[in-house]
């Protein structure tokens, strides 16, 4: 079952005078628990397309359905409230919050929840073991290596327990043994947990690790090399 | 952690600018706490509770224009006067000017007749009312002088010579008394001497006296008096100006000068500077963290929450601040008010001070706050994440 349903996405933008086109006739289904990534040469439109299925970018025209639900009419507070249930995101440079601890950081995304103070303890406790960092939760963001500082983002991003990972190069700043272990926690959350994963990089070893590779190039899909 | 704990956690991640800030904000509201504490004993005349039933007549133009002892008569003999009082502006410097404190001729037995919440041994008042020398000091003055009864007090007279030339003037200290409120704690109120001795040894304005005070039998009807006393001497040469004795506290407190449009200035300017100076630390603050806000809105948060973090900063700044300020402010006021009283009366800082305080600090947050918050709610995502 599809948990991504991309149809006819164009997206554009005007800079000055001129109009350019990001991504052109767009239509990806990516089933449930897939692992996908998307590789492309710089400017291909990956960013742009992991936004719109992560509901933080609109397409100029198509429609975007994710878990199910169209996010092509949603208001930018019910778009915030979906993103919270549905999606975690992972950022090339982890952007931790500097002047919170691992378990803090890992407990942000839980604060636009019910949750008790300390069922949110427990439950970015428990994220952090998942991610092998259990014995670093009270180490700020400067104290930890970057190999580190992505496993918390990783930790923060799937606290809320979401069935959709976007990731955004999870290893462009990372030496080529720290990424590994970085894309085997991805591989262990995707098969062991059941996360669908949508992957943007530019490096091939990291597309490996996923079952599914696309490529974007000028905006458009060029084809599955899975 | 809470919203709130978030808030403080991006208050402090350069903590010595936010320190530096915070200082600032609190210096300020120190100096608001004792500038309008001072500006509101001025108004209010600061020299403890008027009578009710008490007018002061007082020179028509300015406080330095006399009066003459024989008006008093004349307004003894007004309908609805129950009794009258007078007595004058000495000036006078005790050892050195540092030293001020007010100092009256009057006479003893009507002076503390008017005075009846003045509580004074009454043999030491017949002392007073029969040394033509003497004089009687608030206790707490005395205590801090180290006084005692029958010693002699040297006054310098800035303003009135003796009829010698001399400028030196020496009272018999025959008395204390007690106000009954916070002065005898802290040493201050008003020396009083003999007026005879005074009007008989000084070098000139024989007969004059400074302003009278009078009793009305029904303070109902004190604007009727107040209004025929002034009658009485319209066309003369001194003409007066009757008024509460609340009233009449404040105008005296006008003519020294505007203080409270002159707090009111120091304070616009101290605060205008503040808002500038903590405008830019949170606007500095904004542009460190762009892609941090834009981290907290793909988690969910929403562009009002992300905009609440934000002004929240700025108000616990402006609220802290405040606070520590007004609290500090309270205290050096607690520590020089008993220097400031001798000019300013009885100073407190009163809850409508800390509650004016209080709002300007909740204020200053909110405007502070405003621009950054706004600047927070319009980013977007996309651009703040492609910035990076």
């Amino acid at each position: 079952m599809a948990i991504v349903e991309l149809r006819d996405i164009e997206k554009s933008y005007t800079k000055g005078r001129e109009t350019v086109d990001v991504l052109t006739g767009i239509n990806l289904e990516i089933d449930a628990g897939d692992y996908l990534a998307l590789m492309g040469p710089s400017g291909s439109g990956k960013t742009t397309l992991l936004n719109m299925i992560g509901g933080i970018d609109h397409p100029t025209s198509g429609s975007v359905v994710v878990g199910g639900e169209s996010l092509n009419g949603m208001s930018g507070r019910a778009l915030a409230r979906w993103r919270s249930r549905n999606v975690g995101f992972v950022f090339q440079f982890y952007n931790l919050l500097p002047v919170l601890n691992a378990r803090r950081n890992v407990e942000l995304p839980l604060l636009l929840t019910k949750l008790s103070g300390k069922q949110r303890k427990k439950n970015a406790d428990t994220a952090l073991e998942i991610v092998g960092l259990g014995d670093r939760a009270s180490h700020k963001p400067g104290e930890l290596s970057g190999g580190q500082q992505q496993r918390v983002a990783i930790a923060r991003a799937i606290v809320a327990d979401p069935a959709l990972l976007v990731c955004d190069e999870p290893t462009g700043d990372l030496d080529r043994d720290t990424a590994e272990e970085i894309l085997d926690l991805l591989a262990i959350l995707n098969r062991e947990h059941g996360k669908t994963i949508v992957m943007v990089t530019h490096d091939p070893k990291a597309a490996d690790h996923a079952s599914h590779v696309l490529h974007l190039d000028k905006g458009r899909l060029s084809g599955d090399a899975s | 952690m809470s919203g709130v704990g978030l808030v403080w956690s991006n208050l402090f991640r350069k903590k010595v600018r936010t320190v530096l800030t915070l200082l600032s904000v609190l210096v300020a509201f120190v100096l608001f706490t004792m500038l309008r504490s001072v500006a509101v004993a001025f108004d209010s005349g600061g020299f403890g509770p008027a009578g009710v039933d008490r007018l002061q007549v007082s020179p028509k133009f300015s406080i330095i224009d006399p009066l003459l002892i024989s008006q008093l008569r004349e307004v003894e003999r007004v309908p609805g006067v129950a009794a009258v009082t007078h007595a004058d502006w000495f000036g006078g410097i005790y050892q050195d000017s540092r030293n001020f404190f007010p100092k009256f001729p009057v006479s003893p037995k009507s002076y503390f007749e008017m005075f009846s919440e003045f509580a004074i041994d009454p043999d030491q008042l017949e002392a007073f009312q029969n040394t033509r020398t003497g004089a009687v000091a608030p206790a707490g003055m005395a205590a801090r002088f180290g006084w005692e009864v029958g010693d002699k007090i040297p006054i310098e007279g800035d303003i009135y010579p003796k009829l010698d030339g001399s400028r030196l003037w020496e009272f018999d200290l025959v008395g204390t008394y007690l106000h009954g409120d916070r002065r005898d704690e802290t040493g201050s109120g008003v020396f009083l001497f003999h007026y005879d001795y005074f009007d008989e040894a000084k070098q000139f304005g024989q007969g004059q006296v400074g302003w009278l005070t009078v009793r009305v039998e029904d303070p109902e009807q004190a604007a009727e008096v107040a209004s025929a006393i002034d009658a009485l001497f319209e066309n003369s040469l001194n003409p007066t100006r009757t008024a509460t004795e609340d009233e009449a506290q404040r105008e005296f407190a006008r003519q020294q000068g505007d203080i409270g449009l002159m707090t009111t200035g120091i304070l616009a300017a101290v605060f205008f500077t503040i808002l500038l100076l903590t405008g830019n630390t949170m606007a500095q603050s904004l542009r460190e963290r762009v892609p941090e806000l834009a981290v907290l809105k793909t988690f969910g948060f929403t562009d009002g929450s992300v905009a609440l973090l934000v002004l929240a900063e700025a108000v616990l700044l402006g609220v802290v601040g405040g606070a520590l300020g007004v609290g500090l402010g309270t205290l050096a006021m607690m520590a020089i008010e008993p220097q400031l009283q001798q000019f300013f009366g009885l100073i407190e800082v009163t809850w409508p001070v800390v509650a004016s305080a209080l709002g300007i600090a909740l204020l200053l947050g909110l405007v502070v706050g405003s621009v950054p918050a706004l600047t927070a709610r319009r980013l977007s995502i996309v651009d703040a994440l492609r910035a990076r």
